[in-house]
């Protein structure tokens, strides 16, 4: 330890992030916005189950489904990766581990949303 | 590592069961549990883009003993987020703090998701004429 700066005088020089709620808030926001996407989403598959692969196309290509769809993809994958957060940072002690797990979260989830995002284009914008 | 050696805060097994106490344990668990469908739902979207015969062959999958089991536990963990879900914005905004009331909305998520999944797969086979 070269550092000979109390704690407190380190934090009083810094000031906070003034960012402390924006985790959770966010976290709450994109929970409201997946209630109404949940039950579209649920709606619809139990309207289309058992339909053959032309009667899911021709449902995804719909403008309002294929958006709703993206937004939900979106949604929820954002969604996991804050609440994947909050799990690690509770149970994943060591702060090398901490950045190796939360690193591969962060790619797995973009992953997901750009995989999931361009299926969903490409099927709207005709198979 | 010296962070590996600090004391850990008393855990699960030293706690009385509560209705409020599972539901939030519950709440964690379901939502990582929902991971493997999100995992899912974007493979099956992928399979859907990519032609009849990959569709064919998730749907396979999906459609198999094992693959029906996941997903009616999906379903149920999805039902349990959503209410538990429902339930914490709640209480976000300074509501539903007395025990009582508490621990009857944390048992309701248990019916509530219960009740849910069931409707869901007999509407689901219903669908399909099975029912």
């Amino acid at each position: 330890m070269s550092d000979f700066k109390a704690p407190l005088a380190k934090v009083r020089g810094l000031g906070s992030a003034k960012e402390g709620t924006h985790h959770w808030w966010v976290q709450r926001m994109s929970g409201v916005a997946n209630i109404p996407l949940t039950l579209f989403v649920v709606t619809s598959f139990i309207g289309n189950a058992g339909k053959p692969y032309a009667d899911w196309v021709a449902w995804l290509q719909q403008p309002l489904v294929a958006v709703l769809m993206l937004l939900f993809v979106l949604n929820v994958t954002w969604h996991l990766r804050l609440g994947l957060q909050v799990f690690v940072e509770d149970y994943v002690h060591t702060k090398m581990n901490k950045i190796i797990v939360m690193t591969a979260i962060t790619f797995g989830t973009v992953l997901l949303a750009a995989l999931g995002a361009f299926s969903i284009l490409k099927i709207a914008f005709g198979g | 590592m010296a962070q590996a050696n600090r004391p850990l805060s008393p855990h699960l097994q030293v706690y009385r069961w509560s209705a409020a106490m599972a539901a939030s344990i519950l709440h964690r668990a379901t939502g990582s549990a929902l991971a493997v469908g999100a995992v899912i739902l974007v493979w099956w979207l992928m399979a859907l883009a990519s032609g009849p015969d990959s569709f064919e062959t998730v749907m396979t999958c999906l459609a198999s003993p094992l693959g029906r089991f996941v997903l009616f536990g999906l379903t149920w963990a999805l039902m349990q987020h959503f209410a538990s879900g429902v339930r914490h914005l709640i209480m976000d905004s300074g509501r539903m703090y007395s025990l009582k009331v508490n621990a009857a909305s944390a048992k309701f998520t248990f019916v509530f998701s219960a009740v849910a999944t069931v409707v869901i797969w007999a509407m689901g086979y219903r669908m399909l004429g099975m029912i």
